[in-house]
């Protein structure tokens, strides 16, 4: 074992050497990367997700559809694929608050939240939040869980994908689906961060 | 495998860095990187637990060190070196040519349009790993179970920090690709999946483990062996 870790420069290298014994084959072109790229970057995001829960927070029976069959209901919305086949949405309620995780790679549902950030593939969250989550959501998110609210991680070990419906913000009566969605943030889905603030 | 990937419980790696507004992709090289998973994935280099395993392979240190799509690059290349679609000395030489020309071009291809067509289908309609199989399930909700305590050297999903320890199953899934199976080269054999609640306490001890928390784990069925049979209400 070398112990170094490469550079960048070595990486991209060594990425540009094999993506061209691989366009050689057939196997990718660069269309393929534009394509791929174009769909995480402006087609596949958290928006996704924030219509999903303005949608159950506006409407009932969705929201019961949605917690008995995520990828069902998703689909009803035009939202499915890849790394998502089988999604669980976990409800946060005045009593328990719940956050995601994948303590062995990085498992994310990426149909309603995109590609995950880097923190979130990344050793020190994947090691601590199963251990001191709430220690985790306060000095490294400024989240604080209230002790009397119960903690639940849940660690994406098999293909199921979980992702968390966040509390609907009071103050919002009467708002459309469109409005309540802009108030959904990435982190409220994770389970990391709250829903924005509503203006008083 | 007991490597330095399963990282549930670790302490002593330092707080998370949180960026704000980082792009999807940090460095150009991560766009095809990205892209070669599913490419690799249609041309049959490997499944997706055995490309986990590839990764888990890698030389520790780096896998704690380097940008997260380095380790796709590790897993990608050994697969395709060993599906017989690369030759590794010919990428070494590749290699060499790119670190001191980076901006030399790839090779001129034709673009395919059915490369194309794959991307678009396959994003919506996702790899599903759901498998029917004819094996009962050996548990229900509401289940006591204990996880085995074996650590078996290939790839596996029992994280060691649930390891010999008792939850109570909160739901059943259907079934679906064993990883230990997969992830060895070794078939699919679909297994029933469960999630199985541990509190805090049984995972950390009195005192250390939260007293209002749990963690959610999934595990196939040949991981756990019943403690006690649900309450029936």
């Amino acid at each position: 074992m070398s112990f170094q870790t490469p550079s960048q420069e070595e990486i991209a290298a060594r990425v540009k050497a094999l993506e061209s014994m691989l366009i050689e084959k057939g196997v990718m072109t660069t269309s393929m990367v534009d394509r791929i790229v174009d769909i995480y970057e402006n087609e596949v995001g958290p928006q996704l997700g924030a219509k999903v829960v303005a949608k159950a927070w506006a409407d009932p029976d969705f929201k019961q559809r949605l917690l008995t069959d995520a990828t069902g209901a998703c689909k009803e919305l035009g939202i499915s694929g890849l790394q998502g086949e089988d999604m669980v949405v976990l409800e946060d309620t005045g009593t328990v608050h719940h956050a995601i995780v994948c303590t062995l790679c990085s498992c994310y549902p990426w149909p309603v939240l995109g590609l995950p950030p880097n923190w979130y593939k990344e050793p020190q969250y994947r090691a601590r939040i199963v251990r001191e989550p709430r220690k985790v959501l306060a000095e490294d998110f400024g989240y604080e869980i209230p002790r009397t609210t119960e903690i639940q991680i849940w660690d994406s070990s098999s293909e199921m994908r979980y992702w968390v419906l966040p509390q609907r913000p009071s103050g919002t009566d009467g708002w459309s689906e469109d409005q309540l969605a802009a108030l959904v943030t990435r982190d409220s889905m994770i389970g990391v961060g709250p829903v924005k603030e509503v203006a008083a | 495998m007991n490597g330095v990937f399963d990282l549930g419980g670790t302490d002593g790696l330092g707080p998370v860095s949180v960026v704000e507004d980082e792009p999807t992709f940090v460095a150009e090289w991560e766009k095809p990187m990205f892209t070669m998973f599913p490419a690799c994935f249609r041309a049959g280099y490997f499944g997706v637990d055995s490309f986990r395993h590839g990764i888990e392979k890698m030389d520790p240190a780096v896998y704690l060190k380097a940008p997260y799509y380095e380790h796709w690059l590790y897993s990608i290349e050994n697969a395709a070196i060993a599906a017989g679609a690369i030759d590794p000395a010919e990428l070494d030489r590749r290699t060499e040519h790119y670190l001191h020309n980076p901006e030399a071009p790839l090779p001129d291809h034709e673009q395919s349009q059915e490369l194309i067509d794959f991307v678009n289908a396959v994003v919506p309609a996702g790899a599903p790993a759901k498998r029917d199989t004819d094996k009962a399930a050996r548990f229900v909700v509401g289940d006591v179970i204990r996880v085995t305590d074996v650590s078996p050297y290939g790839h596996t999903r029992r994280a060691r920090y649930v390891r010999g320890k008792v939850g109570t199953v909160v739901a059943q899934h259907g079934s679906f690709i064993y990883p230990d199976t997969a992830g060895n080269g070794l078939g699919e054999n679909p297994e029933h999946v469960y999630t199985v609640r541990f509190t805090a306490e049984e995972l950390w001890g009195t005192g250390i483990g939260d007293p209002n928390g749990s963690v959610h784990f999934d595990v196939w069925d040949p991981y756990i062996e019943l403690v006690t049979e649900g309450a029936q209400a």
